[in-house]
């Protein structure tokens, strides 16, 4: 009944742009439909890449918010260190930052990226059970009052992102960090493997979907059928009786945020193949901010709404672009989320990491 | 037990995932052995920005300034002046812009060792005063150059933004300020007597390139893309105006500073099927943006001002910014020049509006060496000055903007 109402809105929002010659005669806001129409499936495919890499970020909030009801907005950053972890282990493997791709031949370049995406997991994993321990634990521990906790969330973000702006690059004898991005490690070649209704789908849309969607697909598994999952959901709808039950509440909060900052790492190993200059100490922000805006609009708490609202936010805010013109993406996508949540104020699938089934 | 069969599914997914990735790169594999053995082909690694043409206002090509006439800072040898005389240099020497204001200081240390090294009686000093290029900074700093009684003349400030915050304390003390890098047109209409612009202003630099991509280059549909900034967004009005019909408005397209992923925009000069892409904005976006355009299949050329001419640019965006066009009121450093600067700064190369630095330097030694031991006198005494540097000839209407003024085409090659 409400995704009725939803599209009766939308609708009538757009048979009313046109009726505001205002905001068209000064070109403000185009109203493009032919070119929606005409780049359809490439905004599409693009879209769902994108969106594949929101859903893997937006895990991590999700998780957290359904243990802890906090939003951990310092998880932009853990991603942000991923980028850095995988391009410090492809460093570390002798590869030196040049301007063409290099070539290793599949076998040794999917090995490569593997033991990438394992570094950028380590590093991000790592940093997030850090993070815990040393934000987050100490105010638990004296039962510190819920906006404290985000005002501290904010503080970690800032703290992160200087590090590495102004720290790192000092211990690292300037290899690392700084104000500009790192010059790109570049293993693949972005080519189209095939094409469909003019659009072109490479290789990296290919891998970053598909080892997106698995990686969301063993986290489901992981959440929903391990004893590990039981007790993450058990500290999520009843901490209290849960610890009373024998679930280490300490423990399980750990091994969430392991679980999302190990996401977030490998959003960062795949992010940093579609796109290899982006490893810049700011290079978490606004796709955290999106990835948040994702898990909200899926719901958050709820696992499979990450990931429908990360696939769902990258589609249409690119149909947004094509549609309105493409410094209009923020605004669409945040208009989307505050549509959503009129008519569905929990999300589309509603907060639900606690009550799925046990 | 229960878990390993959606492990192991998962596994074999991402491993035929990556697999696929891999075969495509194979194409021109060199079957290379370990991550040492940099790529087969090191043509990239090679590319960096070379000055391509010297053109005016109106595009059309203007010879190279002769780099052999330019003004000597060694003069003749036989100045004589205070030992306490000074030149100060205001702009970022620390912070993130801090390569531009390095750039001018070593390239004015090259004029003043030349300087210092054949005139035994008159030995200056060059001081440089750190703004980090904000504005805020730079009103701290501006009273302190002007207090000290040692300092004849200024080269700087660097920036537009702080030059505006200050120039009205250099104005009041009379204090000569030599700008090698602040383009804002609006700097010269503020009635400052003592401010000279070295090098062409943001006015000019558009509708140069513009008039150049359609004339010379024969472009017939340009998408103009800008960025948020007040820098981008002036810049591609001028651009868009200049280019006239060659400008296509249906693939105009603006995009955020900070934006990494620009898939939309990309589409958009996909469809257009357009011969050029202008970029008025910074490098951060233009490396990830040209980077994307190419591996979308895009060839038209890629085309950005001085924003993007910074050798980051390159390094960044790698073999995908082959052949851009970047337009710069900088001149590009002779090789002699190159040489003197790499000896004196600690190997260093000259970068953008190092050419500027030196020459603007070696107009302030010209005049302590005819004599002049007041900052008034030598306001003055750049008023008139009429003569050749190395970039280009050096003569400023009653303004302080140079009578001619030029813009250099740059390749990535």
């Amino acid at each position: 009944m409400s995704t009725l109402l939803l599209s009766d809105v939308l609708v009538s929002a757009h048979a009313a742009l046109p009726a505001h010659p205002l905001l068209l005669a000064d070109g403000v806001i185009d109203f493009n439909t032919s070119r929606l129409f005409s780049s359809f499936w490439s905004l599409t495919v693009d879209g769902l890449t994108y969106g594949a890499i929101y859903a893997l970020i937006a895990v991590g909030y999700t998780l957290v918010y359904g243990v802890l009801r906090l939003i951990n907005f310092a998880h932009s950053e853990i991603f942000m260190l991923g980028m850095f972890g995988q391009y410090a282990v492809l460093w570390g493997l002798g590869f030196t930052p040049q301007g063409d791709v290099y070539t290793q031949g599949t076998v040794l370049t999917v090995l490569y990226l593997l033991i990438a995406m394992i570094g950028g997991m380590a590093v991000s994993g790592g940093a997030a059970v850090g993070l815990e321990r040393v934000a987050y634990r100490p105010l638990r521990k004296r039962g510190a009052p819920s906006l404290t906790f985000l005002i501290t969330a904010i503080g970690a973000s800032f703290v992160l992102q200087e590090f590495v702006h102004f720290v790192l690059p000092k211990l690292t004898g300037g290899n690392f960090g700084g104000t500009t991005a790192q010059q790109p490690i570049r293993l693949v070649q972005e080519v189209t493997v095939f094409s469909f209704g003019g659009a072109d789908v490479s290789n990296v849309d290919i891998v970053i979907v598909i080892a997106a969607l698995a990686l969301a697909f063993l986290v489901d598994r992981f959440v929903n059928a391990t004893k590990f999952g039981r007790g993450i959901r058990a500290v999520a709808q009843d901490p209290v009786t849960a610890t009373l039950m024998g679930v280490s509440r300490e423990r399980v909060i750990m091994q969430t945020f392991l679980l999302g900052g190990v996401l977030a790492g490998a959003a960062a190993m795949l992010y940093s193949l579609k796109i290899p200059n982006g490893i810049i100490y700011s290079g978490g922000f606004i796709l955290g901010i999106k990835a948040f805006a994702a898990a909200v609009l899926g719901g958050i708490g709820n696992l499979r709404g990450a990931l429908l609202g990360g696939l769902l936010l990258g589609v249409m805010e690119l149909y947004g672009q094509a549609l309105f013109g493409t410094e209009w993406r923020d605004v669409v996508a945040f208009v989307i989320l505050v549509l959503v949540l009129l008519f569905r104020p929990t999300g589309i699938l509603g907060e639900s990491l606690g009550r799925a089934r046990a | 037990m229960r878990r390993s069969l959606p492990t192991a599914a998962v596994a074999v997914a991402m491993a035929s995932a990556l697999l696929v990735s891999g075969c495509a790169s194979k194409g021109d594999s060199g079957g290379g052995g370990g991550g040492s053995t940099s790529g087969s082909s090191a043509s990239s690694s090679d590319l960096s920005i070379q000055p391509v043409v010297q053109i005016d206002e109106s595009g059309k090509e203007v010879p190279a300034a002769d780099a052999s006439n330019a003004a000597d800072p060694a003069g003749d040898g036989k100045a004589k002046c205070a030992s306490t005389t000074t030149i100060a240099m205001a702009g970022a020497l620390t912070g993130p812009n801090a390569a531009l204001g390095i750039n001018i200081l070593d390239g004015a240390k090259v004029a003043v060792d030349a300087h210092n090294k054949a005139n035994a009686d008159c030995q200056v000093q060059l001081k440089g005063y750190d703004t980090e290029g904000d504005p805020q900074k730079a009103t701290q700093v501006a009273p302190t150059i002007v207090a000290n009684k040692n300092v004849i003349g200024l080269l700087g400030p660097a920036f537009s933004g702080e030059t505006a915050a200050v120039g009205d304390i250099f104005h009041q003390a009379n204090l000569l300020s030599l700008t090698a890098s602040a383009t804002n047109v609006d700097l010269t209409k503020n009635g400052w007597t003592n401010f000279f612009r070295g090098l062409a202003n943001d006015g000019v630099q558009g509708p140069a390139v513009a008039h150049y991509l359609v004339d010379t280059k024969k472009f017939t549909k340009v998408c103009v893309i800008q960025d948020d900034s007040d820098y981008g967004v002036g810049l591609a009005k001028a651009v868009t105006s200049a280019l006239g019909s060659a400008a296509d408005k249906d693939c105009a397209a603006s995009v955020k500073t900070g934006d990494k992923d620009f898939s939309a925009t990309v589409q958009i000069v996909k469809d257009a099927g357009a011969d050029a892409v202008f970029y008025a904005g910074y490098y951060a976006e233009a490396s990830p943006f040209v980077s994307q355009l190419r591996s979308s299949g895009v060839d038209a050329t890629f085309v950005s001002a001085d924003g993007t001419n910074d050798p980051e640019f390159v390094k960044q965006a790698g073999s995908s910014s082959k052949d851009a066009l970047l337009s710069c009121p900088c001149g590009p450093a002779p090789d002699q020049f190159a040489t003197d600067y790499k000896s004196t700064n600690d190997g260093r190369t000259p970068g953008v509006y190092s050419v500027e630095g030196y020459d603007l330097a070696t107009i302030m030694l010209k005049g302590i060496d005819s004599g002049i031991t007041d900052r008034a006198k030598l306001v003055d005494y750049v008023k008139n000055y009429s003569g050749d540097g190395l970039a280009r000839h050096y003569q400023w209407s009653s303004t302080g903007e140079l009578s001619s003024a030029l813009i250099w085409i740059y390749q990535v090659k």
